[in-house]
């Protein structure tokens, strides 16, 4: 990005100021090698989302901002329902939810050594991943409403999981404001052999180590020590969430004409908050939120049965749960006022400070773990939220790494199988991906996830605590 | 010299078919598939003779992204139906309603007959249940998206449509 068109504010804050149609500014936060390696399209898009009715404070983009669909991937705002403002199914994306899990397993580096093949090939068996997998829950038209009303406190009385898990996902696993009524017959049609799935492309299923520690007093409030490992879990609302903004882009793009809302681009689809298809499209989103945690935790009970079977002393528990793909209602004080907005993160993950009542009284003085996802052969990180970031940028950070390169130009560059053989060397197993896939995801064709890590840090969104390295990775 | 015109004649027609069929050589040449770069998923391209040839090879373009055409035999037929209020919306519809089928049905798609009437799409997809063994898929495609959008008529008359995909 040409650095020429921004005002730097400080060292991470790169503002456009409003001009045209803009209402408000859009800040962009990245350290200066991050912002001259953005792609322009950020600014575009970061830009148009600032022109969006009802929009308060700025238009922000995350250290890991890339070209997305109307807002930038990283892209984050919020809106407030009683200025006119607008909810987007653009704002949120094909994934609604699409999120990451992190689980302590009780166990360390040495006990998993001798069983690490073993348990790469059971989990492979277990975890449906990839296209044609089916899930083993088939649910009934009645049993989906009822998932997508009670997420993954459904899940948890369905006996996938205890009631302690729900302690450590967002919003205890499940949005209230879900209306199963507002999702089509088609959506519904997609996810019911899809419970309990892990998808494809960037989403997986890895079994990390603690490989460093960067903040000893919230990693041992994290219950993080140096070699244990974690089991992390990336991946969405399946094909239910895609279905929904399937269904809702197109009736928002032709409502915006009603509604006087001039749309930059089409996948700026948006629609006011107070308005039939803006109350609907929330219903619907809801349950694609719900759908989404529900998958996690069913995929978590599998994940436990493997663990039991395989290394008995093992005892899972929930780090936490985010999404980072979402429209979520939250207070948050602006010019001294508390408000109510509908707070759109695209590939952003929320990051609430300590204290934040939200937060379950153990996590309270750390701050919210922020889980950030990394490629196959790279690593992931812990971080969590500060106070600062809650002014900065609605208590919101970066959500992984954000792709350098495309899919045709990583399979131009690698092969599948060469990729396989290094990580092998460096002792990383990979499972159920097939070989063009892999080069799809191969780790360089992914930014250096550590460098947007660090500016996150640098600009006081979100601090980091711990670095996780994949030892097994089960890709769809 | 009256023979001289009648040559002069058939010499004028026989270049003007011999120039039609070259441009219908170029034309059916002009009928291809192709995938280009977007930073974070795929764009996948239809071009054709006409624009619901172009419909079908962007089709055809999907199911490459998942998996090798050569490996799905068009032995089972779905038919579609979408609508919408112009060429662009259609197009994205398309797509996403073999998005559905392939989901829910378990399909692939490798062959492709569409029909095109006053913003109505009706057509036929050939193709088979996935065998994950067989065709290894490499991605699951979550949807059609508006970015990078375009049905358009280039100056030889070809059809070209495009859009990014979700995956």
């Amino acid at each position: 990005m040409n650095i020429e068109k921004l005002k730097r504010h400080s060292q991470c804050q790169w503002y456009i100021e409003p001009e045209g149609a803009m209402r408000v500014p859009a800040i962009i936060f990245a350290d200066e090698k991050l912002i001259k390696d953005m792609d322009e399209k950020v600014f575009e898009q970061a830009a148009n989302v600032a022109k969006l009715p009802g929009i308060v404070r700025a238009s922000y983009a995350m250290p890991d901002a890339h070209w997305g669909y109307g807002f930038p991937i990283g892209g984050v705002a919020g809106f407030d329902p009683d200025q006119g403002g607008v909810i987007s199914a653009g704002g949120v994306g094909f994934d609604i939810s699409c999120g990451v899990r992190s689980i302590r397993t009780g166990v360390t580096c040495d006990e998993l050594e001798p069983v690490k093949t073993k348990l790469a090939d059971l989990l492979a068996r277990r975890i449906p991943a990839g296209l044609g997998s089916r899930s083993k829950q088939h649910l009934s038209r009645d049993e989906m409403d009822e998932m997508l009303k009670g997420g993954a406190q459904w899940a948890v009385e369905q006996g996938f999981g205890t009631k302690d898990d729900l302690q450590y996902i967002e919003e205890k696993g499940r949005l209230p404001g879900a209306e199963p009524k507002y999702v089509s017959d088609r959506a519904k049609e997609r996810q019911k052999d899809e419970v309990g799935t892990l998808g494809s492309g960037n989403h997986y299923l890895e079994v990390q180590k603690v490989s460093q520690i960067y903040d000893a007093d919230s990693a041992e409030i994290f219950g993080l020590h140096l070699n244990d490992i974690v089991v992390s879990i990336h991946c969405g609302s399946r094909g239910l969430g895609h279905q929904i903004a399937t269904d809702f882009l197109p009736r928002m793009v032709k409502s915006a004409q009603k509604f006087g809302i001039e749309l930059p681009e089409r996948e700026l689809a948006c629609a006011p908050i107070d308005s039939d298809v803006g109350r609907e499209y929330f219903g619907a989103m809801s349950c694609g939120a719900n759908c989404a945690v529900a998958n996690r935790q069913v995929l978590t009970h599998l994940v436990r049965k493997v663990f039991s079977e395989i290394l008995p002393k093992s005892n899972l528990h929930l780090l936490y749960d985010v999404s980072h793909n979402i429209c979520k209602v939250e207070e948050h004080t602006v010019d001294g006022k508390s408000r109510r907005l509908y707070v759109h993160r695209k590939g952003a993950t929320r990051a609430f400070g300590p204290g934040h009542p939200s937060l379950p009284a153990d996590l309270k003085k750390a701050g919210q773990p922020v889980l950030i996802g990394g490629t196959m052969g790279t690593a992931s990180y812990v971080l969590a939220g500060t106070e600062k970031s809650m002014s900065l940028s609605f208590g919101s950070c970066c959500h992984g790494a954000g792709r350098a390169m495309s899919r045709t130009q990583a399979t131009k560059k690698w092969h599948g199988k060469d990729i396989l053989r290094d990580l092998a060397q460096r002792g990383v197993i990979i499972r159920g991906a097939s070989t063009r896939g892999i080069a799809e995801e191969a780790p360089g064709a992914y930014k250096d996830v550590g460098e947007v890590v660090d500016a996150t840090d640098k600009a006081e969104l979100a601090k980091k605590v711990a670095k996780l390295e994949p030892l097994i990775c089960v890709k769809g | 010299m009256q023979r001289t015109e009648d040559s002069v004649q058939k010499t004028a027609y026989r270049l003007n078919a011999e120039r039609c069929t070259l441009n219908l050589v170029i034309l059916m040449r002009k009928t291809y598939w192709q995938h280009y770069s977007h930073p974070a998923d795929m764009g996948i391209r239809g071009v054709g003779p006409t624009k619901e040839q172009a419909f079908a090879q962007a089709a055809l373009a999907l199911t490459a992204i998942i998996t090798d055409l050569q490996k799905v035999v068009p032995r089972e037929l779905v038919e579609i139906i979408c609508q919408e209020q112009d060429d662009e919306l259609l197009f994205v519809s398309w797509l996403n309603a073999l998005i559905y089928e392939i989901a829910t049905r378990g399909m692939l798609f490798s062959k492709f007959e569409v029909n095109i009437a006053n913003n109505q799409l009706s057509a036929k997809a050939w193709g088979e249940k996935i065998d994950v063994k067989k065709h290894s898929p490499t991605v699951e495609v979550k949807a059609a998206t508006y970015a990078d959008l375009k049905v358009q008529q280039n100056k030889n008359g070809s059809w070209l449509v495009q859009c990014i995909v979700d995956v």
